[in-house]
């Protein structure tokens, strides 16, 4: 097996600005560039404006998404998140105004209008998202004025998302734009007022496999309600509750501090940073919730909880730490937010964490994965696959978490693999994730297939 | 048939996809090109998008480039972002060939991209890297399209009038790689010496074990393309194919290569139309493994006939596979219920009508079909089988329908780089899988379903004394 060096002779792995864009913990002080736009040609992870929307929006579930574009939009994410309902499955419809020439040329105002006014007279539904891509933004339809005449024509919420893929490739921005969006539909109507209850909001959970609920019930057990889940099997109506909350938990920095900061400003709702990302970030998080109740009882039952929940958890990952220990990690996912729950957790289980990158990170996030993981650990910004291969093989790598675009790089390299990604099915979070996840990296890790494949028994006697 | 000329949707708004975008079909064609990388020329997204679902599809990892448009350059032009992008590939993948897509927004703009590329190999004295533009607007093809197109678009580059030599030329369509591998196996039996475009049977299936390399060894040689305009003949897998993107015709009209279109050889009669036409063209007899492996299909069709008359498929996907497959139920005794297309324009109705003509049952065929069309049709006409790509996955979630997966693109299933249906012994595997769907379903339900028919709650039999 000669997969120590695939670099060709001569050839680059990485371009010279993106230098950048990497550094080596303890070597370089200097500040990485991760706000940049990808660079033309480099095969960046990044996906666009309108996915970073559509992650958000998409787990509403009595909402019809309509994607107004042509059809390669929609296609692509079309139900390709695992996100569950107790509900309606009307998110999970793929609405495309399916764009041709015609309406290129002349203007898609008129089809958006149709194609609503469709979608209404068959569903009903209380409210439809509008999502603009590339060519929309570029002929320049005013999705807005289609949005406000058909929601008035209608009844009903229709609610613009302005997400033209092209305005940055960061889905940051498209965050951004799902989280306006959000405002506008919580926002409550002249005249009407929600009431206010001790119940919480959760941002940035969007029910993968079932997250959601597994958190509502070590809620439930403290004794503190969820009012609603942004966006997580949520409704519409729930959505409307929103005010009411008196506390948010705020998951995924990525896409949702923006969302509390309004939600402060606008309806004086504080809020706290949670991570049900591993066992002890879980009862850290789980505490932090009960002490803003200040309620002894909610503190005692929380950790009657934890406990309970801990004694389960801890001889699974010490069993796994014997076989895992030394091993050598590599993280490459979507938001630093996981990024840094990852490290925990792989150092949790004994091993090393030798690259770390993500596609949207922040300045702070990148200087706060510095500060935890070891020296001359290889931090990157928006890899592309050249580089995630050289950096591999250079650090000799066992194990890589990411999503599915790096899966088979690394299965052709050897390499195990755990998916992290918003299109998995089983979830990740609380304490049973983090027996999940334990039995995946080491199930990977471990695996005997990777001793025999990269055996060749032939090598003499092939011809 | 009054139900046969069911055409286009009539709905404005498009419901769970059938079909994919038009560059999407074209990377794949392109990685049947020895040594080459797809440039998408569009925004960042779509890039990132097509990469995921060949991923997903082939289990392989799969580059795709971007020149990453944004809003600037959408009033300016995208010619300094696409030069970036082209000497940013050449410097990290060192490509023989590049083709560059244009995604919508591309095209939208309007973007010269023939004359950029001639300025650019003129100012960066490039002379041995070949740069193919291919114009790909989604809002005007399907992934399918998409891959007629640069198929023939690479042809279209390097074919040179050539001297005359007695190789034959073989032109795929979106099939796995495993199926063109098996393609390959039967025309070195009958001992025909010829060029398959485009060959990615490895470069989308790579075997574990060895140096990886960044663009994946295989595909078809460019020297190989050029002598393809001195075959004796063309066969294309293109009954389907719009003639204005037929690589096929493009030889015919340019360089006098007959070209002779067949239906992909799926199922019995299509296969001995392939092992005829190779017979008529090698003037080899057919070889005995050959006969053999035929001997095994008819023993198979013999043994599931009853079986198979039950079932009513609904297949989707492809124009191209979907007639083959079509046919393929029809020789077995099985009316489909549905047979649906996401693309328009592929003269599929006509193809079907003659097929169908003595059918005693009518389909419903579909062109430019969403799934809730689908889905519809499925569920009115007792559907029992759901044949196609991962679109279909709701007939099965929703409807109950058991799927057999086949066709582009597949994500919710592992190995759709290796799904084999062509040839005797690939239609053989297809038969089985679809024979053995029905099974299991009815092992699974005819005890509870026929008790529910028959008997009361209290099982006691529901006829009246
Ligand atoms: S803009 Fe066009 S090329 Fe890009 S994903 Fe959408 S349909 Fe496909
Ligand atoms: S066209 Fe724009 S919005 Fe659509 S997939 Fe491409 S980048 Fe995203």
């Amino acid at each position: 097996m000669e997969n120590d060096c695939s670099l060709p002779a001569g050839s680059a792995p990485c371009i010279d600005e993106r230098q950048f864009s990497i550094m080596t913990t303890g070597k370089n002080k200097s500040r990485i560039h991760c706000a940049d736009d990808s660079l033309a040609g480099a095969v960046s992870q990044r996906a666009c404006v309108y996915s970073g929307a559509r992650v958000v929006l998409n787990p509403v579930t009595d909402a019809v998404h309509l994607v107004h574009g042509p059809i390669g939009c929609a296609s692509y994410t079309w139900d390709i998140r695992g996100s569950l309902s107790s509900d309606s499955e009307m998110f999970r419809q793929s609405f495309s105004t399916d764009l041709k020439e015609r309406d290129v040329v002349f203007g898609g105002e008129p089809k958006l209008a149709a194609c609503i006014d469709e979608i209404v007279e068959k569903y009903h539904p209380p409210a439809i998202f509008v999502y603009s891509t590339c060519v929309v933004g570029m002929i320049g339809d005013d999705i807005i004025a289609v949005c406000k005449e058909a929601s008035h024509r209608h009844g009903i919420e229709v609610i613009p998302v302005e997400s033209s893929g092209f305005i940055s490739g960061n889905k940051i921005v498209g965050y951004r734009a799902a989280g306006d969006a959000l405002l506008k539909l919580i926002r409550p109507k002249e005249g009407e007022t929600v009431e206010k209850t001790r119940k919480l909001n959760y941002l940035g959970e969007y029910n993968l496999g079932g997250e959601k609920w597994l958190v509502e019930s070590y809620l439930r057990e403290m004794g503190i309600e969820i009012n609603v889940a942004f966006t997580g099997d949520s409704t519409v109506a729930d959505l409307k509750k929103a005010p009411g909350a008196c506390l948010n938990l705020v998951q995924c920095t990525g896409s949702m501090h923006w969302v509390a900061m309004s939600l402060d400003q606008e309806y004086g709702i504080p809020y706290i940073d949670v991570n049900f990302f591993g066992a002890e970030n879980t009862a850290e998080s789980l505490r932090k919730i009960a002490s803003f109740y200040g309620d002894d009882e909610i503190m005692r039952r929380t950790e009657a909880l934890i406990e309970r929940e801990m004694k389960k958890v801890r001889p699974v990952i010490d069993r796994y730490r014997e076989k895992l220990t030394g091993k050598r990690a590599a993280i490459y996912v979507g938001g630093a937010f996981k990024a840094l729950a990852i490290i925990r957790q792989l150092k949790e289980l004994g091993m090393e964490v030798m690259f770390t990158g993500t596609q949207t990170g922040k300045q702070e996030d990148y200087e706060q994965i510095s500060s935890i993981v070891s020296e001359g650990t290889v931090v990157i910004d928006d890899a592309n696959p050249a580089e995630i291969e050289k950096f591999l093989l250079e650090k000799d790598v066992d194990m890589m978490a990411g999503g599915v675009k790096e899966r088979f790089l690394a299965h052709k390299l050897g390499i195990g693999f755990v998916d992290h990604n918003h299109d998995r099915k089983d979830g990740l979070a609380g304490f049973e994730g983090a027996i999940r996840f334990a039995r995946e990296v080491y199930a990977t890790t471990c695996s005997p297939v990777w001793e025999r494949v990269k055996k060749n028994p032939f090598e003499e006697v092939q011809d | 048939m009054t139900d046969c000329t069911v055409t286009t949707r009539v709905r404005q708004v498009n419901e769970n996809q059938c079909h994919m975008c038009m560059p999407l079909g074209g990377v794949v064609a392109l990685r049947g090109v020895e040594h080459s990388i797809a440039l998408v020329h569009g925004s960042q997204g779509c890039s990132t998008y097509m990469r995921l679902a060949n991923v997903e599809h082939f289990n392989e990892p799969i580059d795709i480039a971007s020149s990453s448009l944004n809003e600037k350059q959408t009033i300016f032009g995208g010619e300094a972002n696409l030069r970036k992008a082209l000497d940013n590939v050449i410097r990290v993948y060192q490509p023989k060939v590049i083709g560059i897509m244009t995604s919508c927004l591309a095209e939208t703009m309007g973007d010269d991209i023939e004359r950029f590329i001639e300025t650019y190999k003129n100012d960066r004295e490039i002379r041995e890297i070949d740069i193919i533009p291919v114009s790909t607007p989604s809002y005007n093809g399907t992934h399918t399209e998409g891959f007629w197109a640069t198929t023939r678009a690479v042809v279209a580059y390097y074919a040179r009038p050539t001297e005359r030599h007695p190789g034959i030329n073989v032109i795929v369509p979106n099939i796995s790689p495993a199926d063109i591998r098996e393609i390959k196996r039967i025309l070195d039996l009958m001992g025909l010496e010829y060029t398959l475009l485009p060959d990615y049977s490895l470069t989308l299936d790579r075997p574990f074990g060895g140096r990886y390399q960044k663009i994946a060894p295989g595909g078809t040689s460019t020297a190989g393309i050029a002598r393809m305009a001195g075959a004796q003949a063309t066969i294309q897998f293109g009954l389907t194919c719009p003639e204005p993107l037929s690589p096929g015709l493009f030889l015919e009209q340019q360089f006098g290569v007959p070209l002779i279109n067949l239906p992909l050889p799926i199922g019995l009669d299509s296969m001995d139309l392939f092992v005829r036409t190779l017979h008529d063209l090698s003037r080899r007899p057919v070889p005995e493994s050959l006969v053999l492996e035929r001997g095994w299909l008819c023993d198979g069709m013999a043994d599931a006939h009853k079986i198979n008359a039950g079932a009513r498929p609904a297949i989707y996907g492809e124009p191209e596979l979907i007639y083959a497959l079509a046919k393929l139920c029809m020789e077995n005794g099985s009316i489909p219920a549905v047979i649906a297309s996401g693309t328009q324009n592929s003269g599929l109705v006509g193809l079907l009508q003659p097929l169908l003509k003595d059918a005693l049952e009518e389909p419903v065929i579909l062109e430019e079909a969403d799934f809730v069309t689908i889905e519809e049709a499925a569920v009115r006409k007792g559907a029992n089988l759901a044949i196609g790509h991962s679109g279909g996955r709701y007939l099965t979630e929703r409807q109950g329908i058991p799927g057999v997966r086949v066709g582009y693109p597949i994500h919710d299933r592992i190995g759709g780089q290796r799904i084999l249906s062509v040839g005797y012994t690939g239609t053989l595997a297809f038969l089985d899988r679809f024979t053995n769907t029905l099974l299991e379903a009815k092992h699974g339900s005819y005890r509870r379903l026929r008790k529910e028919e028959m008997l009361n709650k209290k099982g006691v039999s529901n006829a009246k004394a």
